[in-house]
């Protein structure tokens, strides 16, 4: 029932333990964001091939809607892709999205290769998603299939195992009432 | 992660259509307001008309409020209908009317389907389905739900096309052999 989605080459993308490359990229015209400058609570990174994805609720949107969810865990979100800063602004007006993208522009997508998530033959990044401690240490990552959007489920388990124990208990609160009801 | 499994599994708080000892569930996460959902909507009900009592299908709530500002009191139109009985005549409604979504045309769409309007606007304007709704989207989220409309077929989650009608109830037949519980083994399921 998966779709086959055979990948031309095999993304190695940084590992869990592995320190996060610091970068400073454009988030519009006139701001740059430097990674290092958000220490002190989790980072998601998630490099994705292209902005105005022609199905709603792509993978940005998706996160955009999840965004108090992050929050609840102090974590930040940043968007990255080969877009430039203009496509990115009207792309960020029309989602109305409330996270910022940055421009991996010029040198065309050389923040996406310092994490192992460029795709040479398309000339984007891969869909991958880094979850960073406070302290820049990458504590997990993944490379989805390019045709398939990860979703968030796996940011949401690596935010929640990077806040331990002492974090509000909202896993369980998420199931509600459901009673298990298998046949 | 959950590898697209779906979390919590089908249980008595769903909206159900079909037999409970049915071989294949199929749960949808949708938006009343997204596009894709309305195309999908046809295709689901042929799916139900072609698999018969061999399919249980159950509706979750996934409004992409940033994108579709009328999704989430859509949502909870139809929590409130299913509150007296109607969820799925109003999810139909919702769907067969994607563009007149405003509050007065969703007071107007329980007016016709028999319902209670005081308690239905109540419902609405209190909020009381709120919390309802923004659970189903924080499940959906942890099941992996990745867009609208993302389905799940026995818990897992479908990444083929469902598009492509022909190929989606294709695989919805074959989940229902491989669930060893399907009695409905004739040529037709190869079809």
């Amino acid at each position: 029932m998966t779709q086959p989605a055979t990948p031309a080459h095999v993304p190695e993308i940084l590992g869990a333990g592995t320190r996060a490359p610091d970068f400073a990229l454009n988030a519009t015209p006139d701001q740059v964001l430097r990674l290092s400058e958000l220490r002190g609570r989790p980072v998601i990174l998630v490099f994705y091939p292209a902005d105005w994805s022609p199905v709603c609720g792509d993978q940005v949107a998706l996160y955009n809607e999840i965004l108090p969810e992050f929050r609840e865990y102090g974590a930040e979100i940043i968007g990255i892709s080969v877009d430039g800063v203009w496509c990115h602004a009207a792309f960020a007006r029309d989602r109305h999205l409330h996270f910022p993208l940055l421009a991996d522009f010029e040198p065309k997508g050389a923040v996406a290769r310092l994490y192992g998530a460029y795709r040479p033959e398309d000339g984007t990044s891969e869909r991958a998603l880094f979850v960073l401690d406070g302290d820049g240490i990458i504590r997990w990552s993944y490379c989805a299939p390019i045709a398939v959007n990860p979703g968030a489920d796996g940011i949401l388990e690596a935010l929640e195992s990077l806040a331990g124990k002492s974090a509000p208990a909202k896993a369980e609160a998420f199931r509600g009432d459901a009673a298990e009801m298998r046949p | 992660m959950s590898d697209g499994e779906l979390t919590p599994p089908v249980g008595a708080r769903d909206h159900a259509a079909g037999p409970e000892d049915a071989p294949v569930t199929l749960v949808e996460y949708g938006d009343y307001e997204c596009p894709y959902c309305g195309m999908a909507y046809p295709i689901v009900k042929r799916a139900q008309q072609d698999l018969g009592s061999r399919l249980r299908f159950i509706f979750r709530n996934f409004p992409l409020a940033e994108s579709h500002p009328h999704a989430r009191l859509a949502a909870e139109a139809a929590e409130a209908a299913g509150a007296q009985g109607k969820f799925w005549e109003m999810h139909d409604m919702l769907f067969e009317h994607q563009d007149a979504l405003e509050t007065e045309d969703l007071i107007g769409y329980a007016k016709s389907l028999g319902l209670d309007v005081t308690k239905f606007t109540h419902d609405l304007e209190a909020g009381t389905y709120t919390k309802r709704v923004r659970d189903d989207f924080r499940n959906g989220v942890r099941s992996g739900v990745n867009g609208t409309p993302t389905f799940f077929v026995n818990g897992s989650r479908y990444d083929g096309s469902w598009a492509n009608e022909k190929a989606f109830i294709h695989a919805l037949r074959e989940a229902a052999q491989q669930s060893g519980r399907d009695t409905h083994t004739t040529a037709e399921a190869n079809g």
